[in-house]
C-alpha cells in the first residue's frame, strides 16, 4: 500500500466516525493531587495539577495518540477514564452516559466494555497464576461464560488470536518474554469484548523487533473487532505509525490536537515542534543535514507551574504577554487545534 | 588515527543454575583516540556485558571473563593486578549509566563526590578540587554551581543527574567515556540536550566515546562506527553509513525496518523480525540468528559464521551476504 493510500485510509476512517457522537467525551477534566505535610495532623500544602482542564473527544472506532514528557499528566487522563482515579471535577461521558452520575450496576457494565493494557506486563500478571487463569479471570469476575469449558476455549481463542500457542494457558508469567507477557496483557483485554482500550505506553518496554511484532498484532485486532484505542506513549513515530489523531500534553494542559498527518506534517504548537525537533531519526544522511535546536531547560514541577502560558519559560517563540495569558485551545484550521497566542 | 582500545576475542560468561550464559562470545572491536563508536542490539545480547568487562566490573561469581584481551593505551587491563585496574577506573576510562541514582551516593553531597575523586586521581588539593568541581558544573550546563554543588543527589531532576554523571566522568580528563544507555531513562527533549552535550564536550576535549543503546536514531546521530551485536557476538560493524545503508546481516536489516521512521511516509504495516532471540545458555553451532532469518540455509544450521571482511572497514558475519546483495538490486 503506498503512502497515499494509508494517508486516505485514514481520512476515509475520519470521515466514517460520525464526529457528533463520541464514544468519549472528556469535558474541563481537572485532577489534583494534594500534597500534605505533618505525620500526626496531616495539612495539604499544594496541589499537584496532574490534569489542569482538558476537554477532547474519542471517537468511535478511531485510535487516538496522546503524547508528552512524562508527568505530563497522560496516564492520569487514562485512570480517569477507566475510573481508577476520580477526578477533582469536569466530565468523562461514555457513550452518552455521564460516569459520575450513574449507579454501580449500570458503572459495572460500562466498565466491562472499557479494558487496559499496562507498559509493564510483568508487574500487571499475578506472578502465581497460570497464563490461562490470568486471561480467564476477568471473566470469572464479571460471571461471563461460567461453564468452565466454554471459558477454557474463549482462553485458548484468545491465546491464538495473539500469536501464542494455546499450550501457553498452562504455564507462568515467569516463563514468558517481555513480548509474550505483552500478549496476554492483550489476551487479557480482550477476554471480556470489549469496545474501548486505553493501551498505557503498551509497548514501550519492548525490543524493537518485538515491538513491531506487537503494533501490528495492535492493528490486526483494531480491524477485527473494531475497536477504540486510546494509546498513550512517548515514543511519537509509532503514535504517528498507530492513530488517526493525535493529542499532545504538557504539564496537565492540551496543548495541541489534530489528525495525525496534520500534526506531523504541520506542528503549529513551538512544544509539539520542540518535540518532534529532538526525534534523532535513524539515517545518518539526514541527521547530518538536519538543523538541531535543541530546546533548554526542564520540565516545570506541576505543584507550582508557571505562569500564563506553562510553556513560555522554554519556548522560543514566547513574547511577554505569555508570561500572562492562558492560551485556550483554538480551532485553527478544520480539525486542528492549537493552544497558543502566538500562532 | 591511534588505536585506544583493542578488544580482541573477549569472552564473559555466567555460571548459572539453569547453565552457563555465553553473554558476550568473543567479541572483537577497536576504538580511536577521540572517536565515538556505538554498540547496538536488542536487550540481553551482551552489550552490557561487554562494557562492564571492559573495566572488569563483572560480578564473580557468577560471572567470569573466560578468554581475551583488552588492550588500553599499551596495557592488557586483564592483566593488571586489583589495585592497578582500579586506577584506571575512574581516571583514564569511565563509565556513565542509565540510572544515575545508583551510581551517586544518595548521603553525600555532590561536592563531595566530585572532589573525592578528583583529589584520589590527580592528587590534588581540597582547594584546587572544588575549583574543578565548579568548573566542571559549569562545564555540563548547571548553573548556579556553588550552590548545587552543596546538594544531595535527590535533589536533582532526572537530567540533571545525569549532566552530574557526565561531570563526574570527566572530572579527571579520562581518554575513554563507556555511556551505557546514558539516556534511555529521558525524554526526547532531555535526551536530545544530554546527548548534544556529550558529543561536544568529547569532541572538544577529545575524549574517545562508546555509547550503547538500542536507539538507533541516536546512533545514527552521534556515531562514528557502529558495532551491532546478537547473542552475545558481534554481527555486523562499520561506518554509521555502512550500517544504515549497505547493511550486510540480516539482523541489521531487520532491526531496521522493525522501527516506524518520522522522516518517511507512513506504511501501512511494520516489518518485524519473528520469533524471540535465543537463550544464550542454549547456543549450537549454527548461527544464532538463524531461527528468525529469512536468508537462512543449511549451512547457517551448523557452521557459525565468522566477522568477515565487506568492504575496506565494514565487516558481516553471514554466509548469505550475496542473497542480501542479490534482494538489494531487485528491490532498487
Ligand atoms: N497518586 C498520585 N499522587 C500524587 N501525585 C501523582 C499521583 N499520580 C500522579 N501524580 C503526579 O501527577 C503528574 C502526572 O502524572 P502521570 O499522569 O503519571 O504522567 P505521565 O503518565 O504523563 O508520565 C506527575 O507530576 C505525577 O507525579
Ligand atoms: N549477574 C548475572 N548473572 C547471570 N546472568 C547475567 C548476569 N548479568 C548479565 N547476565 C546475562 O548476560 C546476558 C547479557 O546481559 P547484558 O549485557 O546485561 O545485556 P544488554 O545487551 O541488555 O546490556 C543476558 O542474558 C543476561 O541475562
Ligand atoms: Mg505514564
Ligand atoms: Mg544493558
Amino acid at each position: 500500500m503506498s503512502a497515499e493510500m494509508v494517508k486516505q485510509e485514514t481520512r476515509q476512517r475520519m470521515a466514517q466516525t460520525d464526529t457528533t457522537k463520541p464514544l468519549v467525551e472528556i469535558k474541563n477534566l481537572k485532577k489534583y493531587f494534594p500534597v500534605t505535610e505533618g505525620i500526626v495532623i496531616q495539612k495539604k500544602v499544594a496541589d499537584v495539577k496532574a490534569i489542569d482542564d482538558i476537554s477532547f473527544k474519542i471517537l468511535k472506532g478511531e485510535t487516538l495518540g496522546l503524547v508528552g514528557e512524562s508527568g505530563c499528566g497522560k496516564t492520569t487522563t487514562g485512570r480517569c477514564i477507566l475510573q481508577l482515579e476520580r477526578p477533582t471535577s469536569g466530565q468523562i461521558i461514555y457513550d452518552g452516559t455521564d460516569m459520575d452520575t450513574v449507579d454501580r450496576r449500570e458503572l459495572n457494565k460500562l466498565r466491562q466494555r472499557i479494558q487496559v493494557i499496562f507498559q509493564d506486563p510483568y508487574s500487571s500478571l499475578n506472578p502465581r497464576m497460570k497464563i490461562g487463569q490470568i486471561i480467564s479471570e476477568p471473566m470469572r469476575v464479571h460471571g461471563i461464560e461460567p461453564d468452565p469449558a466454554t471459558r477454557n476455549k474463549r482462553v485458548n481463542e484468545l491465546l491464538s488470536v495473539c500469536g501464542l500457542s494455546p499450550k501457553m494457558a498452562d504455564r507462568y508469567p515467569h516463563e514468558m518474554s517481555g513480548g509474550q507477557r505483552q500478549r496476554i496483557g492483550i489476551a487479557r483485554a480482550l477476554s471480556l469484548n470489549p469496545e474501548f482500550i486505553v493501551c498505557d505506553e503498551a509497548v514501550s518496554a519492548l525490543d524493537v523487533s518485538i515491538q513491531a511484532q506487537v503494533i501490528n498484532l495492535l492493528e490486526d485486532l483494531r480491524d477485527e473487532f473494531d475497536l477504540t484505542y486510546l494509546f498513550i506513549a512517548h515514543d511519537l513515530s509509532v503514535v504517528r505509525h498507530l492513530c488517526h489523531r493525535v493529542a499532545v500534553m504538557y504539564l496537565g494542559k492540551l496543548v495541541e490536537l489534530a489528525e495525525c498527518d496534520e500534526l506531523f506534517d504541520n506542528p503549529l504548537n513551538p512544544y509539539t515542534q520542540a518535540l518532534l525537533g529532538s526525534v534523532p531519526i535513524p539515517d545518518p544522511e539526514i541527521e547530518r543535514q538536519r538543523e538541531h535546536r535543541v530546546i533548554q531547560g526542564e520540565v516545570p514541577s506541576p505543584m507550582n507551574p508557571p505562569s500564563g502560558c506553562v510553556f513560555h519559560p522554554r519556548c522560543p517563540k514566547a513574547v511577554d504577554n505569555c508570561k500572562e495569558e492562558i492560551p485556550g485551545l483554538r480551532e485553527i484550521k478544520p480539525g486542528h487545534w492549537v493552544a497558543c497566542t502566538e500562532v | 588515527m591511534t588505536v585506544l582500545l583493542e578488544i580482541d576475542d573477549l569472552r564473559t560468561q555466567f555460571f548459572t543454575s539453569a547453565g552457563t550464559v555465553k553473554a558476550v562470545d568473543g567479541i572483537s572491536y577497536t576504538v580511536d583516540e577521540g572517536e565515538t563508536v556505538a554498540i547496538v542490539g536488542e536487550s540481553g545480547c551482551g552489550k552490557s556485558v561487554s562494557a562492564l568487562s571492559v573495566l572488569r566490573l563483572i560480578p564473580e561469581p557468577p560471572g567470569r571473563i573466560v578468554g581475551g584481551s583488552i588492550n588500553f593505551s599499551g596495557k592488557n587491563l586483564l592483566e593488571l593486578s586489583d589495585n592497578e585496574i582500579r586506577n584506571v577506573r575512574g581516571r583514564d576510562i569511565t563509565m556513565v549509566f542509565q540510572e544515575p541514582m545508583t551510581s551517586l551516593n544518595p548521603v553525600l553531597t555532590i561536592e563531595r563526590q566530585l572532589t573525592e575523586t578528583i583529589m584520589h586521581h590527580l592528587s590534588a588539593s581540597l582547594e584546587t578540587a572544588r575549583g574543578r568541581a565548579v568548573e566542571l558544573l559549569e562545564l555540563v550546563g548547571i548553573s548556579d554551581a556553588e550552590h548545587r554543588l552543596k546538594q544531595y543527589p535527590h535533589h536533582f531532576s532526572g537530567g540533571m543527574r545525569q549532566r552530574v554523571m557526565i561531570a563526574m566522568a570527566l572530572s579527571c580528563e579520562p581518554k575513554l567515556i563507556i555511556a551505557d544507555e546514558p539516556t534511555t531513562a529521558l525524554d526526547v527533549t532531555i535526551q536530545a540536550q544530554i546527548l548534544e552535550l556529550m558529543k561536544s564536550l568529547t569532541k572538544r576535549l577529545g575524549v574517545a566515546l562508546i555509547i550503547i543503546t538500542h536507539n538507533l536514531g541516536v546512533v545514527a546521530r552521534y556515531a562514528d562506527r557502529v558495532n551491532v551485536m546478537y547473542a552475545g557476538k558481534i554481527v555486523e560493524s562499520g561506518s554509521a553509513a555502512d550500517i544504515y545503508h549497505r547493511a550486510r546481516h540480516p539482523y541489521t536489516l531487520g532491526l531496521l525496518q522493525s522501527v516506524p521512521r518520522l522522516d518517511l511516509p507512513r506504511t501501512e504495516r511494520l516489518v518485524p523480525i519473528p520469533k524471540q532471540p535465543p537463550d544464550l545458555t542454549r547456543l549450537d553451532d549454527g548461527c544464532a540468528f538463524r531461527p528468525r532469518c529469512r536468508f537462512a540455509t543449511e549451512r547457517c544450521q551448523t557452521e557459525i559464521p565468522p566477522l568477515e571482511l565487506v568492504e575496506e572497514g565494514h565487516h558481516a558475519a553471514c554466509w548469505e551476504r550475496d542473497a542480501i546483495v542479490e534482494e538489494e538490486r531487485m528491490v532498487s
